[in-house]
C-alpha cells in the first residue's frame, strides 16, 4: 500500500500541477490510486515491475466472451456517471464480427466537481492503457480512441509518452490505440457527441437508437467506457470477479472501489478512493478534515454538478453507492462531491451552475438552448434585486419543460440544481425577491 | 484586438502562406492514418494550424478544407463549435481561468481580477496593450479540488490565489 507522502511531480513556471497531495487515509481502499504519487510508475518498465500488463496477457489467453463474463460477475458499473453495468454493455456488441468494431475511451472529464480521471491518466497511464486493451479484446475491437479533453495538456502529454512506450514494447499486438484531443466542449463527454467529435464534426449528441453497439463511431459497432471504469478492469482479472464483488459496504448492486473528487469548502479537498457504500459524512468529516474552522455544512452535490443538491441532513445520512445516493434524492454520478458551507450563497452558486450549462449547451434542442439561457437570466435578475414574485414558479416551470424532453441530458442537468435548490433553499431566493438581501449583481 | 507580431496575418490582397507544407503535410499524413475517413482528421489538423499560427483565420480554414476535402463553411462550423480554437489573434500568453461554481466558492473571481490587473489586459477577452496577454474566464477546467486552476498557454497551474498572481505573471514575461 502507498506510504510516501504525495509529492508534486511537475512544477511549471507558475507553480504547476499539484494534483494528489494527500497521504492515503487508513479508511481508504487504494486500488486505482495505489500508485498515485509515485512518478516512476508512469514508465512502462516500472509498470511491468508492479505487475502491469499481466492482466492483459491473461485476458488474451481467454475467449472474449469469457472476459465479458468475468467483468459481468464482478458487478463493475460505469464510473462516468450513468452506472451502467460494464460487462452487460460489452455484451451488446455483435458476437459475430461482420464490420470493424471500435472502442472509445471517454477521457473528456468536464463535469464540474470531477477531477478523478485526470489523476488516473497523470499517475497511472498504463492502468488505463491496459484496461483499454483488455476491453478491446473483449469486444473484438481493432481500434481504440482515447478522447482527452483539450484543456488536459499534462495528462495528454503523459498519455502520449506511455502509449509510445507500450506500443514500442509490442504489448498491444494488432490493436491500435490512438489519442484524440478535444477542443473545449463539455458536451463531448456525452457518448454520441464524443463520437461525432472524433469524426471531425460539431459535438452534437445523436438521437438514440441506434445505440453505439449497433452504430457508433464511423457508423460501426462501438463500445464507450469511462477512464476509471477501464482502469478497474485489470485488477478484476488478476484478483478475480469474486474478490471485486466482495468489495462492497452496502448494496450488492454497488461493488468495488470508486474515486471521489471532493472540492469546495472542505479542509482537504482532493481525490479519495473508498469502497462503495462508504458514508458520505465520514468522507467529508474524517477523510477531508471537515469544514473550515467556525463553519458548518450547508449543502453538498454528491455526483458532479448535474445531480440534485443535498441539504445537510441528507448529506450526513447518505451512503456512497448507486442506490444509497438515489435514496437521498440525488445520484452518485461521476463521484464529484461539491461541498458548500454556511458562507455559500446558494442562489449565486446555482446561477453559476446554470450559466455553465447555458455556455455548454450544443443548442440543438430548443428546450435546452432556450431553457438554460433563460434559467440563467432569471437567476441573474433575482441576484440583481429585480426578481419578480412569480420567478420561482417560472423557474420550476421552465425546469419541468427542460427535463426528459431533449436528445441528451444536458438540459435535465441544468434543471436538477435549480429544482432541488429552490426546494431546499427557498428562503435564500425569497430574501433576494423581498429585498431582505442586497443585490450582488448589476442588472 | 491589439497588434501582435507573432500572431497577425496578412489581410486582404497579400499572398497567403500555406500552413501545410512539407513537414506539416507529413504530420497530417500520420494523423490521417489513424482514422478511416479524412474528415476525422479535422480537429487534429486545426490544432496543428493553431500551434503554427497562434489562431485560425478564415484563410486557414479554407486551406484545411481543401486539404481534407471539406468545404470552408463546414470547417468554420466546426471551428466555431469548440471554444479552444481562436478565431482572432490573441496575446502571446493566453490565460484561461476557471470560474465555475466549485472554484467560484473558493475565490476564483478575485483571481480573475488579479490577473486582469497584473497583466494589463484590463478586461476579459481583450489583449494587453503590449500584446502579451489575453485573459478569459472559462467553465470547469477539471481540477476543482485545487481551486483556482488556470491555464497559461499549455501550462496548467493549480491553487492560484490573488497573492500568487503577480509572481506567475512575472515568470512568463
Amino acid at each position: 500500500m502507498r506510504s510516501a507522502l504525495r509529492i508534486p511531480h511537475s512544477v511549471g513556471k507558475g507553480g504547476g500541477v499539484v494534483g494528489y497531495p494527500h497521504k492515503p487515509h487508513p479508511r481508504e481502499t487504494v486500488l486505482l490510486s495505489r500508485y498515485f504519487g509515485e512518478a516512476d510508475a508512469r514508465t512502462y518498465k516500472a509498470w511491468v515491475k508492479r505487475g502491469g500488463y499481466a492482466a492483459l496477457e491473461q485476458a488474451r489467453a481467454m475467449e472474449p466472451a469469457r472476459v465479458i463474463d468475468i467483468v459481468k460477475e464482478s458487478g463493475l458499473r460505469g464510473r462516468g456517471g450513468a452506472g451502467f453495468p460494464t460487462g452487460l454493455k460489452w455484451s451488446f456488441m455483435p458476437k459475430e464480427k461482420k464490420k470493424p468494431h471500435y472502442l472509445c475511451v471517454n477521457a473528456d472529464e468536464s463535469e464540474p466537481g470531477t477531477f478523478k480521471d485526470r489523476e488516473i491518466m497523470r499517475w497511472t497511464p498504463h492502468a488505463l492503457l491496459e484496461g483499454t486493451a483488455i476491453a478491446a479484446h473483449a469486444i473484438q475491437a481493432e481500434v481504440a480512441y482515447i478522447y482527452i479533453r483539450g484543456e488536459f495538456t499534462e495528462p495528454l502529454a503523459i498519455m502520449e509518452k506511455a502509449l509510445a512506450d507500450a506500443r514500442s514494447a509490442g504489448v498491444f499486438g494488432d490493436l491500435k490505440i490512438h489519442l484524440h484531443r478535444g477542443a473545449g466542449a463539455y458536451i463531448c463527454g456525452e457518448e454520441t457527441a464524443l463520437m461525432n467529435s472524433i469524426e471531425g464534426k460539431r459535438g452534437n449528441p445523436r438521437i438514440k437508437p441506434p445505440f453505439p453497439a449497433a452504430s457508433g463511431v464511423f457508423g460501426m459497432p462501438t463500445t464507450i467506457n469511462n477512464v476509471e471504469t477501464l482502469a478497474a478492469v485489470p485488477p478484476i482479472l488478476t484478483k478475480g470477479a469474486a474478490w471485486y464483488k466482495g468489495l462492497s459496504l452496502s448494496s450488492p448492486k454497488s461493488t468495488g472501489t470508486k474515486l471521489f473528487s471532493v472540492c469546495g469548502h472542505v479542509q482537504q479537498p482532493g481525490n479519495y478512493e473508498v469502497t462503495l457504500g462508504f458514508p458520505l459524512k465520514d468522507l467529508l468529516y474524517e477523510l477531508c478534515g471537515g469544514m473550515r474552522p467556525g463553519r458548518t455544512l450547508k449543502a453538498c452535490i454528491p455526483g458532479g454538478s448535474s445531480v440534485p443538491i443535498l441539504d445537510r441532513a441528507e448529506t450526513e445520512s447518505c451512503l456512497l453507492d448507486y442506490e444509497g445516493v438515489v435514496e437521498r434524492g440525488s445520484m452518485l454520478g461521476s463521484g464529484g462531491v461539491i461541498v458548500f458551507d454556511d458562507s455559500a450563497d446558494m442562489v449565486y452558486q446555482i446561477m453559476r451552475l446554470a450559466r455553465f450549462y447555458a455556455h455548454e449547451s450544443c443548442a440543438q434542442c430548443t428546450q435546452c438552448r432556450e431553457g438554460t439561457a433563460w434559467t440563467t437570466k432569471i437567476l441573474e435578475r433575482i441576484l440583481a434585486g429585480q426578481g419578480k414574485p412569480a420567478d420561482l414558479d417560472l423557474l420550476l416551470d421552465l425546469s419541468e419543460n427542460m427535463t426528459g424532453k431533449t436528445i441528451c441530458v444536458l438540459s435535465d442537468s441544468c434543471a436538477a440544481p435549480v429544482v432541488s435548490g429552490i426546494k431546499k433553499f427557498r428562503s435564500e431566493f425569497e430574501d433576494y425577491l423581498t429585498g431582505r438581501r442586497k443585490p450582488v449583481m448589476v442588472a | 484586438m491589439s497588434a501582435d507580431a507573432h500572431t497577425s496575418q496578412p489581410a486582404g490582397t497579400e499572398e497567403y502562406q500555406p500552413v501545410f507544407t512539407e513537414q506539416m503535410l507529413e504530420q497530417l499524413q500520420e494523423i490521417l492514418a489513424r482514422y478511416p475517413t479524412k474528415q476525422a482528421a479535422l480537429l487534429p489538423a486545426l490544432w496543428l494550424v493553431q500551434r503554427a499560427r497562434g489562431w485560425i483565420s478564415d484563410r486557414n480554414m479554407a486551406e484545411v478544407a481543401e486539404v481534407l476535402g471539406l468545404t470552408p463553411a463546414y470547417v468554420k462550423g466546426v471551428v466555431t463549435f469548440y471554444t479552444m480554437y481562436h478565431q482572432h489573434p490573441v496575446g502571446k500568453h493566453f490565460v484561461q481561468v476557471c470560474t465555475t461554481s466549485p472554484c467560484n466558492i473558493c475565490g476564483a473571481e478575485a483571481v480573475v481580477q488579479a490577473l486582469l490587473a497584473a497583466t494589463g489586459a484590463k478586461e476579459l477577452g481583450a489583449t494587453s496593450p503590449d500584446g502579451k496577454w489575453t485573459v478569459i474566464e472559462v467553465e470547469c477546467l477539471g481540477a476543482c479540488g485545487f481551486a483556482t486552476p488556470i491555464l497559461v498557454d499549455d501550462d496548467f497551474i493549480e491553487s492560484v490565489t490573488p497573492d500568487s498572481v503577480p509572481e506567475i505573471v512575472r515568470k512568463y514575461k
